[in-house]
């Protein structure tokens, strides 16, 4: 063999194996050179108090092997895989694949919500009464939770294209707006729900009004700073919020006036059924399902209208939107309030639902996992984001559950420290296999004749 | 006036480390035009290669000149954490270049959040103070029992920050890879058309900006004596309002804007209340964008209509 | 100064830094024509066009746009003296542009304009680009949103009706069957029409065009022609338009301003415009004595 080319028509032959032997040692190396201090070596405290270090040369070894072995992997089945997929690629397949999505995605949301609405009742049969409280409230509640905020922030971000990296200071701001005036004057869960959302859309339109003219990743870095000065003032004014220690004893929402109890005046008693904290539970899982539902009919709803079809103007052409007349300061302003309310009903029913809120909740790592399921999921798109939610919160929280995941790799192993190593990852990852996200179609906001899906390509993203 | 004086001290040993990290989110914003959210984490993660290598030295070879170790140390902290940077731009940041605008930007806060965890996950979640490296005080000056000190530790962090700012001066300034770079923040395209590589030239400013990342994060293990995993987020912030307020995309503006974040911040913690001082750090973020967004040194953007 | 005049330009002077893009320039555009803005590159013409439309604050001057009948110019010094934008008298109205923020312009004054580099809503469809074009009526409509999430009747009617107009709009650009494609997907002289029939679903009393033929062919150059002169003739707006492409000009504007290095050199019909020999100099970039010893040469 004289020379050989990069585009060797023989996928399997010599030169590719022998370049793919080479990159993997090159990845091998790379690896070896990275994970030595941080994998290689463990500090540990001895009794002293001193630290000292322990190797871990197994450890090291068997990341080493993992990379040279995925990276021979790519190179010699991924890649030529692909590579023979491309060249066997029809331009009308992908339209057919298209339209069968579609079809998908047209009886994905009935009997989405109809699973949504009878999820408790299955998870009651097949775990029990006792072992479907874990299914409902830490699984169930905490998705619903992200899928409404992400449908929240998913106006802000999605529609108007602005993007908000402290989107979880309103979210904040719902909290101890519930959790300070119930404590304080005893108002009830239904009139404080919309009273807190009012709050928040205040915050969000006074937040909002001076740092909306900045464009591009400006924008993402004034909010993530508001939503960390929120945080901040949330720790230090002591006398307020009770800083880091937080607000506990927060009344809990009542079905209606009726306590969920074991009192003789409890829903239980009242409807002659035996007690279980469970009624509770299921009361709570209705009303976020109401919630994300409303903030679903809500945007829809918005978005055939002229301030919604302002806000993907917005983002598809700011300067345009200004020459045709459209106030772009209110426009936003308007995404900005309503993102933030809709923050603020979430807020009101996490403080409900714990009983307990401190400042640890409203971090920017929730911030940033409330964008990520927006853009993970494509923005714009309702279903894109509520899959996203149900992936990455759900996958995360399952983590917590993975006990069976010790007996492989032993009992020292705690499959909770690795979630949110996985979320980092899954983000990276998702990004890097579909840069628009899960869902990055358009559906027009209305038609003349025929209903037709806008491509991805066309949709832009928004510059601020 | 001596606290004062004290706090300068402190401001400009502090700000130092911040206009070192800054440097790196501003080139890289200056190149491709991204927030590499992941930078405060690459920093933290030279801190731990940093805290590793020097208890190598000193608990198993027993090296004892300080000096020596804290050159090799240095040394160490560079090339991995340049590896480590560069590694990341290869496999998160590159692919997705010429892409969806947000993509790199969620892609960095992925691998921001990975970072943290996986150093929690390596090394254990507990704070890890180290022995110190230097423990003499100079007294500069002494009122009424109270002592304004200049401490070694705080020299030799003034010292590295202007030999290595002095050395990367000469790299972008005076040389042919100062010169593509420049051309790659102009027009990516014409470069490549004029036979600038541009993928190795957006390589190496990863590799340059991780280098100077791991310089702050070996002297602030050294200022400080300990580090933890969450010791990325909080500098990186900083550090990055240092470079927004010395105009992103300004080297000598992420310089003064460093050294400015550092002075009003242990002023601030002087004079008014240590409780606020991210808060004075943040709203000085905020301020600027919004009154001066092209920052101190920065050029206008003027809007295209 | 002309009283039939719909928009008054006066000492107009836009600096960038210690850049002088338009120097004291001075010109009306009357009810009722279109009147061309025409100039070699670099003249200074879209940095007018974005002083009139409210997207540059220009550094000096006065721009003043009416509406109604011409009885409505008396008032301009009176306005100008006061520290307000515009002010209502009778049926008309007189509007102080350089004093309102560009979005203004087009919602209160009735000023609608394109972009040299087209700016569609690419990822919307046609018919929703036209339908973002009357925000303003529809936002009233829909109750500031409120009628509109409670699904009241008369916003459906009032959307019908938008629908309608951008319907009528599509039949008269010839979109009608693309009217639900994303506009990023059509041919690029039907994006121009496009960008055209959205400015006119504002409903505008002066329509700025900015360079609306580069870059069609001569037939599609033709369509636009028929096109502007529709909306001259048939829905009576006013037409001001920035061109390169002579055939267009030519053909059907009524009056012609020439600018280069960001003053005036000639005004007037385009017979007088064409026959002028400082333009003829700016454009060939040569001499006004050489001009007039070429014209000299071949007999003109």
């Amino acid at each position: 063999m004289a020379v050989t080319s990069t585009d060797s028509p023989t996928p399997g032959g010599r030169a590719d194996l022998l370049r793919a032997c080479r990159d993997a040692a090159i990845a091998g190396l790379v690896t070896l050179g990275m994970m030595l201090p941080l994998i290689g070596f463990r500090t540990v405290q001895n009794i002293n108090n001193e630290l000292v270090l322990e190797t871990r040369p197994g450890l090291l070894l068997t990341m080493i092997l993992i990379v040279v072995a995925g990276s021979l992997v790519i190179s010699l089945v991924i890649r030529p895989w692909r590579q023979r997929k491309a060249a066997a690629h029809v331009a009308g397949e992908s339209v057919q694949r298209a339209h069968v999505r579609a079809t998908i995605a047209k009886y994905l949301t009935p009997f989405a919500i109809g699973f949504v609405l009878v999820y408790p009742i299955l998870s009651i049969v097949f775990a029990g009464w006792q072992g479907s409280v874990k299914w409902v409230d830490n699984f169930g509640i905490q998705v619903l939770i992200y899928v409404m905020l992400g449908w929240g922030l998913n106006i802000v971000v999605g529609l108007a294209g602005l993007l908000d990296l402290g989107y979880v200071a309103f979210y904040a701001v719902g909290a101890y707006s519930y959790a300070l005036l119930a404590k304080e004057f005893g108002l009830s869960f239904w009139i404080l729900l919309p009273l807190a959302g009012c709050l928040s859309a205040f915050w969000g339109i006074l937040l909002g009004f001076p740092v909306l003219r900045l464009r591009g990743d400006y924008l993402a870095i004034v909010t993530l700073a508001f939503g960390e000065i929120i945080r901040l003032v949330l720790i230090n004014w002591v006398s307020f919020t009770n800083g880091y220690a937080g607000i506990s004893g927060i009344p809990r929402p009542t079905f209606f006036g009726i306590p969920f109890n074991a009192n003789d005046d409890g829903f239980a008693a009242v409807f002659g059924l035996e007690f279980t904290p469970m009624y509770r539970t299921l009361f709570l899982y209705y009303v976020i399902v109401g919630l994300a539902l409303l903030t679903a009919f809500v945007t829809l709803r918005l978005r055939k209208l002229p301030v919604g079809r302002a806000w993907e103007a917005l983002r598809e052409d700011e300067i345009a939107c200004r020459s045709l007349g459209v106030n772009t300061t209110n426009t936003k302003l308007t995404a900005f309030a309503m993102g933030a309310m809709f923050a603020g009903f979430a807020g009101s029913f996490f403080a409900a639902r714990q009983g307990f809120i401190s400042p640890e909740s409203f971090t920017f790592m929730e911030s940033a996992m409330i964008v990520a399921i927006v853009v993970l999921g494509g923005m714009g798109s309702m279903i894109g984001v509520a899959i996203a939610a149900v992936a990455m919160i759900g996958g995360t929280e399952i983590m917590r559950d993975m006990d069976f995941l010790k007996q492989i790799f032993g009992n020292s192993f705690d499959p909770t420290q690795y979630r949110m190593l996985l979320f980092g990852l899954a983000m990276v990852l998702i990004m890097i296999w579909k840069p628009r996200g899960l869902i990055s179609t358009r559906e027009p906001s209305t038609f003349l004749k025929e209903r037709k899906t806008v491509a991805a390509s066309f949709v832009k993203e928004g510059r601020g | 006036m001596e606290i004062f004086v004290q706090q300068l001290i402190n401001g400009i040993t502090l700000g130092s480390i911040y206009g070192l990290i800054a440097i790196g989110y501003t080139m890289v914003f200056g190149i491709i035009g991204m927030v590499n959210f992941a930078h405060g984490d690459v920093f933290m993660v030279s801190a731990f290669v940093a805290l590793i290598a020097s208890l190598i030295l000193t608990t198993w070879l027993g090296i004892s000149s300080v000096f020596l170790s804290l050159l090799i140390v240095l040394i160490c902290a560079m090339l991995i954490t340049s590896l480590i940077s560069w590694t990341i731009e290869r496999l998160a940041y590159r692919p997705l270049r010429g892409s969806f605008r947000l993509a790199p930007l969620i892609s960095a806060i992925g691998m921001s959040i990975f970072l943290m965890n996986f150093v929690q996950v390596a090394q254990g979640p507990r704070n890890k103070p180290i022995p110190p490296f230097f423990q003499n005080v100079i007294v500069v000056m002494e009122k009424d029992g109270y002592e304004v000190t200049l401490a070694y530790k705080q020299i030799v962090i003034w010292a590295v920050t202007a030999i290595l700012l002095a050395a990367f001066w000469y790299l972008v300034s005076k040389t042919s890879l100062g010169r593509a770079q420049r051309a790659c923040e102009q027009d990516q395209n014409m470069a490549s058309l004029v036979g600038v590589d541009v993928d190795r030239t957006i390589s190496v400013t990863f590799i340059i900006g991780a280098a100077l990342a791991a310089v702050a994060g070996t002297l602030y293990l050294m200022y400080y004596g300990v580090v933890s995993f969450a010791d990325g987020f909080v500098p990186g912030i900083k550090a990055f309002t240092a470079a927004v307020l010395g105009g992103i995309g300004s080297l000598p503006g992420a310089l003064l804007g460093g050294l400015l974040i550092g002075l009003i911040e242990t002023m601030w913690s002087a004079y008014f209340s240590i409780d606020y001082k991210d808060v004075a750090a943040f709203s000085i973020l905020v301020v600027t964008l919004i009154f001066l967004p092209q920052g101190l040194l920065g050029r206008p953007e003027v809007e295209k209509v | 100064m002309s009283s039939d005049a719909i928009l008054r330009v006066e000492h107009l002077t836009m600096r960038f830094g210690g850049l002088v893009a338009v120097h004291d320039l001075s010109f009306t555009a009357k009810k009722g024509e279109i009147t061309a803005l025409i100039g070699p590159n670099g003249a200074g013409k879209t940095t007018v066009f974005n002083c009139i439309t409210g997207f540059y604050k220009p550094s000096e001057g006065r721009v003043a746009l009416r509406h109604g009948d011409s009885a409505q110019w008396d008032q301009l010094e009176s306005l100008t003296a006061s520290s307000l934008r515009s002010r209502m008298h009778g049926d008309g109205a007189l509007f102080l542009l350089e004093r309102m923020p560009d979005y203004l312009v087009t919602q209160k004054a009735r000023v609608a304009r394109t972009f040299q580099n087209i700016r569609l809503f690419r990822g919307m469809t046609v018919l929703e680009n036209l339908l973002v074009a009357q925000h303003n009526s529809l936002m009233v409509a829909s109750g500031f949103t409120l009628f509109g999430v409670l699904g009241l009747p008369n916003y459906a009617r009032a959307e019908h009706a938008a629908v309608d107009k951008a319907a009528m709009w599509l039949e008269k650009i010839n979109l009608t069957d693309r009217a639900d494609d994303p506009a990023g997907d059509l041919p690029y002289g039907a994006q121009r029409r496009l960008e055209i029939a959205r400015a006119m679903c504002t409903d505008p009393v002066l329509l700025c065009l900015d360079e609306p033929a580069a870059g069609l062919n001569p037939r599609e150059s033709a369509e636009l022609n028929d096109l502007l002169l529709s909306i001259k003739n048939e829905i009576k707006t006013s037409v001001l338009l920035i061109e390169h492409d002579m055939s267009v000009v030519m053909q059907i504007s009524d009056h012609v301003i020439v600018l280069d290095y960001g003053t005036k050199i000639s005004d007037g019909t385009r017979d007088q415009v064409r026959n002028d020999p400082k333009v003829i100099a700016a454009y060939l970039g040569v001499d006004e004595d050489e001009v007039a010893k070429a014209e000299a040469e071949v007999g003109l």
